[in-house]
């Protein structure tokens, strides 16, 4: 027997079939063990290490670093030509599905509501919702794609983002990184790209169906972004704001991924 | 190659044994099987495949509402309610969906690179269903439920394996191009559309991932009635075969003929690199 194991380690061209046969096996699963365990050991080193902005709701930092890197591949291919598919108004369903009411949960006072657009030299526009209106109106009927999974084509209404821009001539802000909004509670706030923001199909949307939006849905005014998940379409605006690093995103914060483009 | 040196063997043998008239004589064959890379391929594809699938349900769990019947009948759904409240499934999506886009590099990587290995190295030829294939197959299933005894002659795989593990390839390609279709419905529009649009796009990927979870099970089964020698060669790569002979009556005159080859498997066709080392001594 002992001779046997001593066998083992002589080279390959010196063992008998069997011998040989006993050396090969305990040899290749002996690495396959260790690759088990190696892969092992990754998985648990993956979920051992913080998150990048140290909360225990947001991803940890490896993972992160991964989708970070995956926005930077896939928005190589993001071009504002790549439109949604778009459907007739009739298509649309009628219960719409409502989803969220974050930002959403303190009175709002509909009569005084204005949306706050700070300029990047400080200045702020205060806008009602007659001056988003003057502007042509636009709107588009299209599967919106809530990040659970479920989608809905639905019907919507307002004013191209990029027109807006133009109008206010906030050309310096479209030229920055980033367009940043949130609720007037400051609860709901998102962060987005802003060729995603200029995209033709993204509006400020103040109608659904061919009705004023309904409180729920985010009434008087919401972003419809059809290259962005549902949580990117931030409802009931309160203030706009422009910036070259990534404005905070509530929902990135709780571990999704902060581009979220389709 | 074994079989073209075995006349020299009984000749030797025959004369070693002279005395022992009735001893088994049997020779162990080393034959290679599986190459290290495709070794490799198989056993990084089942944790990622499994991390793939783990998190997939994660994020299909934000939002169940699949399920196979006809009509008002619902046969199956995904998942029914007891299997909730057994696992006290969380609401992980955003973690499902972080494991999902990174493990999905590592899916396409090494599915690339075997289908690559397969090709230039020749490999698909063993793996690729033949002309033959589509009838033998059926062959191996009825042989499998111990309908008929003798399967059809094969090489390193069988007509069943080779379907297959040719389709099991097609899905996989399947997955990665629903999944960009699921994930880029916008910029990548037109690949969501050849695949029936979006909510169709992504009954397809779960099917597949059905279709995955089944293979698995059938693939794990199949391995264990193949038994240790079978499995080892996914390990090690060499299968072990025993090449018996009848009892030898000697008589110089008359050698054995009728020689079988006694395996779990027949001698692949690829045995150029076999070693044969005859025992016992």
């Amino acid at each position: 027997m002992a001779n046997f194991v001593t066998n083992l380690f002589r080279r390959n061209e010196k063992l008998t079939v069997d011998e040989f046969i006993v050396k090969k096996t305990i040899t290749s699963f002996f690495f396959l063990l260790v690759f088990f365990a190696a892969c092992i050991w990754a998985w648990k080193w993956v979920r051992r290490q913080p998150s990048q902005n140290g909360s225990r709701a947001d991803v940890h930092a490896p993972l992160r670093t991964v989708l970070n890197t995956n926005e930077i591949i896939f928005s190589k291919i993001f071009s504002s030509n790549h439109l949604t598919k778009t459907y007739p108004a009739s298509a649309a369903v009628k219960q719409v599905r409502p989803n969220g009411s974050i930002g959403m949960r303190n009175n709002l006072d509909t009569a005084a509501w204005k949306m706050y657009v700070i300029r990047a030299n400080g200045d702020t526009l205060a806008l009602d919702l007659d001056d988003i209106k003057k502007l042509p109106k636009t709107d588009v009927t299209f599967n919106f794609k809530c990040i659970e999974g479920w989608s809905q084509i639905t019907h919507w209404a307002g004013v191209r983002f990029s027109d807006f821009m133009k109008f206010y001539g906030l050309n310096a802000e479209a030229s920055m990184k980033y367009l940043g909004l949130t609720t007037p509670d400051k609860e709901y706030y998102v962060g987005i790209d802003m060729p995603s923001a200029m995209h033709p199909q993204t509006i400020l949307c103040y109608e659904l169906n061919g009705r004023p939006l309904p409180l729920r849905e985010g009434y008087p005014l919401r972003l419809i972004i059809p290259v962005k998940y549902g949580i990117k379409h931030l409802k009931r605006i309160g203030t706009m704001y422009f910036a070259n690093n990534r404005p905070p995103d509530y929902w990135a914060e709780r571990g999704y991924d902060y581009y979220s483009g389709l | 190659m074994c079989r073209a040196n075995q006349p020299a063997f009984h000749f030797l043998e025959a004369g070693f044994f002279l005395c022992n008239f009735l001893i088994e004589l049997t020779m162990k064959q080393i034959v290679n099987k599986h190459p290290l890379a495709i070794r490799w391929f198989h056993w990084i594809n089942f944790p990622v495949l499994g991390v793939m699938v783990w998190s997939g349900l994660l994020i299909y769990w934000a939002n169940d509402v699949y399920k196979v019947g006809f009509g008002d009948k619902t046969l199956i759904k995904f998942f029914p309610q007891s299997f909730y409240d057994v696992f006290h499934i969380p609401f992980r999506l955003a973690e499902g969906m972080a494991y999902h886009f990174v493990f999905m590099w590592l899916f396409f990587l090494n599915g690339l690179l075997y289908v690559l290995y397969t090709i230039f190295s020749g490999e698909w030829k063993y793996l690729v269903p033949d002309k033959r294939s589509w009838k033998d197959a059926w062959l191996v299933f009825l042989h499998d439920l111990h309908i008929i005894k003798n399967k059809p002659s094969q090489g390193k795989y069988n007509a069943a394996q080779r379907i297959t593990y040719t389709a099991i390839i097609v899905m996989g390609i399947g997955s990665i191009l629903t999944g960009l279709g699921i994930y880029k419905p916008v910029q990548l529009g037109w690949l969501t559309a050849v695949f029936g649009g979006y909510k169709m796009s992504r009954i397809i990927h779960f099917a597949l991932t059905i279709g995955y979870i089944l293979f698995f099970l059938i693939h794990v089964i199949q391995v264990i009635f193949a038994g240790w020698n079978n499995f080892r060669a996914m390990v090690t790569g060499f299968e072990v075969v025993k090449i018996k002979e009848q009892p030898i009556v000697v008589e110089p005159a008359s050698m054995p003929v009728d020689d079988q080859i006694n395996s779990e498997e027949d001698i692949p066709q690829n045995d150029r690199d076999s070693i044969v080392i005859p025992e016992p001594e």
